[in-house]
């Protein structure tokens, strides 16, 4: 296992469309009170290198979840993962001892949080946490380490690296603050990095700084990116693919513009209908009927069919599958899934 | 940040003269003569009396000996006991023994106080936690003279490890059973303290960030959670390095340690005024210091503290 993370190391950069991440048929659950929660329920997707993965889901959905437990930072108990496998190139991460994983959180896989100033240590410089990831796993010198901390700040374009290196995080602007969120994440050049809502804490204006920065540097290293959000537009510039979640399941996979152009699931409709555009000024703006489910107590057969326009008997018995998706012609859409009874109808209709 | 400390120690001279005259006044408000008393059970003799009165200056108005006494203290002159040896002297035999006994007590109560308090954090709710909160809740009821009694029983009639009480108050091993019993009580406190606040910072957002940034555990802990979670603790502290410095009475009573608290039961006893102001001067002083000293430790602490 260990020598095949170092004969990467010594390659260099990665080759576009290696497979990095694969999960396979998660599911999560948190032990609380009043019951079991199933916050993930057999979630697949998988991310290669240079390829922006975008996991759409409300409140709640799992979304986050499945990228804690990737990153294995998931509080456990009370959380606890009952299947399913984590494939970090071909290793399932599940199975690996703790110092193992370890290794791999940071330096292979490394992720970006929502509010970076809760994120980072109030108490101590951006520099140190920064040039920490140096010392740490590179064991570099604490002059080393504030070099290439400086190095970092320039490369995320922070104005006077230098001389703000010493700086604590309430001293930066919010923006300015996620960009040292992305250059720690990016510091030891990972093979995947996970966006939990980078740009959610953020001015819309500075938001697309920060995105276009983070695509920016995907490109650079040909990382592997998944970007968890709720927000539409942050999708539809930057990501390949999309997976829709809705209570801990995937609903809808898709190539980016093929989703926003033609959704194949009802839920997934209901989401961009809720934009607000340009050329319904004036209309009321719709919204999907109804509240996401109680995780402690999810509808049987789809769980979406509470609040879905279209749902049939059939929805409210029969869990659908993750079906593959075809044109009108029969022949199979790549890349595309609906996990919908009436994909056809959805997709076609 | 230098001016912060000029300004603080600019604002210790009110609470320096307002403190030691109230206690002055206090001293000369307790019932009984103390120049009456030296005669015992014995009648004084009207004049020997106020002759007496006279040299000690107590036949002045209460401000005029205040200021009397304040004016001397600034030139280094800390007044006589009644028995005429100097209270300088007296304090200077006492305070040694007291810092040492203080001291000891003030390690043990961070040391074990903070591990205690650190572990029962991180495993909150297991048996170790429990364990913690039942013992430091009986630590923090039980009167000092009862932990004092059950610790002389304990360690000295059944174990015979220490004598019952201190023969020597310069000796640093026999001060180790009253420095446990004066710390106890911090004990618990910082315990309690470390423990909730760990326990509260362990879910903060940049610790999940520590660990996502693959740090081994102990650093995590050590750099991350410890530092950020000691800021409660060290209020706490602060203020009890003081009271530690001035109020063994209890202990040092219970064994006969010959400090500070000691010392001033004694001259409370025996209306020595000048006696009892020179030592609240003085641990007025202390106190300030200590205050000062952690409302400094903050901004080494916490950066987001700002002195203006």
């Amino acid at each position: 296992m260990t020598t095949v993370i170092e004969n990467d190391q010594k390659s260099g950069r990665l080759e576009v469309g290696t497979p990095l991440l694969e999960v396979k048929d998660l599911h999560v659950e948190f032990h609380t009170r009043d019951g079991v929660a199933k916050a993930v329920n057999g979630v697949n997707y998988s991310v290669a290198a240079g390829e922006t993965l975008a996991v759409l889901g409300e409140s709640g959905s799992g979304k986050s979840v499945t990228a804690q437990t990737i990153m294995g930072i998931l509080d456990m108990p009370p959380g606890k993962v009952t299947q399913g496998e984590i494939l970090y190139r071909g290793q399932d991460m599940l199975k690996m001892g703790n110092e193992e994983r370890r290794k791999i959180r940071g330096q292979k896989i490394a992720m970006i949080f929502q509010d970076a100033l809760s994120s980072l240590n109030p108490v101590l410089s951006v520099g140190y946490q920064l040039g920490e990831m140096f010392r740490v796993h590179q064991g570099a010198s604490k002059k080393e380490a504030k070099e290439k901390a400086i190095e970092l700040m320039d490369r995320v374009r922070i104005p006077a690296a230098r001389q703000r290196v010493g700086d604590y995080p309430h001293q930066f602007s919010g923006g300015m603050r996620q960009r040292i969120m992305i250059a720690m994440a990016l510091s030891l050049e990972p093979d995947l990095i996970i966006a939990d809502e980078p740009t959610t804490a953020l001015d819309v204006t500075v938001q697309a700084q920060v995105m276009d920065l983070l695509a920016e540097l995907q490109a650079e290293y040909n990382m592997g990116l998944i970007l968890i959000t709720h927000d539409l537009g942050v999708v539809a510039d930057v990501a390949d693919k999309i997976a829709v979640m809705y209570a801990g399941r995937i609903v809808e996979t898709a190539p980016v513009h093929e989703l926003y152009a033609n959704p194949a699931h009802p839920y997934t409709k209901g989401l961009l209908r809720s934009i607000p555009r340009l050329d319904q000024k004036g209309q009321e703006l719709y919204a999907i009927k109804g509240l996401p489910p109680n995780l402690l107590k999810v509808p049987t057969g789809c769980a979406f069919n509470p609040r879905c326009d279209v749902a049939t008997d059939l929805c409210r018995t029969e869990t659908p599958e993750l079906h593959h998706v075809t044109d009108k012609d029969g022949k199979e859409l790549t890349g595309r899934r609906s996990a919908c009874h009436l994909w056809k109808e959805t997709l076609h209709g | 940040m230098g001016r912060f400390v000029a300004r603080r120690l600019l604002q210790m001279i009110p609470v320096f003269l307002g403190t030691t005259a109230l206690i002055f006044y206090m001293v000369h408000a307790l019932p009984g003569d103390p120049v009456a008393a030296m005669w015992g059970d014995k009648a004084p003799d009207p004049v020997q009396l106020a002759a007496l009165r006279h040299q000690m200056g107590f036949d002045k108005p209460l401000v005029q000996q205040y200021l009397d006494y304040m004016g001397n203290l600034l030139t280094g002159d800390f007044g006589t006991t009644l028995a005429g040896r100097p209270v300088l002297d007296v304090i200077t035999e006492a305070l040694p023994v007291t810092v040492r006994l203080a001291l000891l007590a003030f390690t043990i109560e961070i040391v074990l106080g903070v591990s205690i308090g650190l572990f029962a954090g991180l495993r909150r709710g297991k048996a170790f936690d429990k364990g913690t909160l039942v013992m430091t809740l009986l630590l923090i009821s039980i009167p000092v003279p009862v932990l004092g009694f059950i610790f002389q029983t304990i360690f000295a009639d059944n174990l015979k490890w220490v004598t019952p009480t201190v023969q020597d108050s310069n000796d640093i091993t026999q001060l180790m059973l009253p420095a446990i019993v004066l710390g106890s009580l911090s004990l618990a406190y910082v315990a309690r303290l470390t423990r909730t606040s760990i326990a509260e910072n362990i879910k903060a957002d940049y610790v999940r960030t520590a660990v996502a940034k693959g740090l081994p555990r102990r650093k995590v802990i050590g750099t991350h959670l410890l530092r950020n979670s000691m800021i409660p603790v060290v209020t706490f502290l602060g203020t009890d390095l003081g009271a530690l410095m001035g109020g063994a009475i209890v202990t040092e009573g219970i064994f006969n340690v010959k400090g500070v608290g000691n010392a001033l039961f004694h001259a409370i006893n025996l209306k020595e005024g000048s006696t009892v102001s020179g030592f609240v001067a003085f641990l007025v002083l202390v106190y300030l210091a200590a205050g000062l000293i952690v409302d400094l430790l903050y901004a080494v602490l916490d950066p987001r503290i700002r002195y203006a």
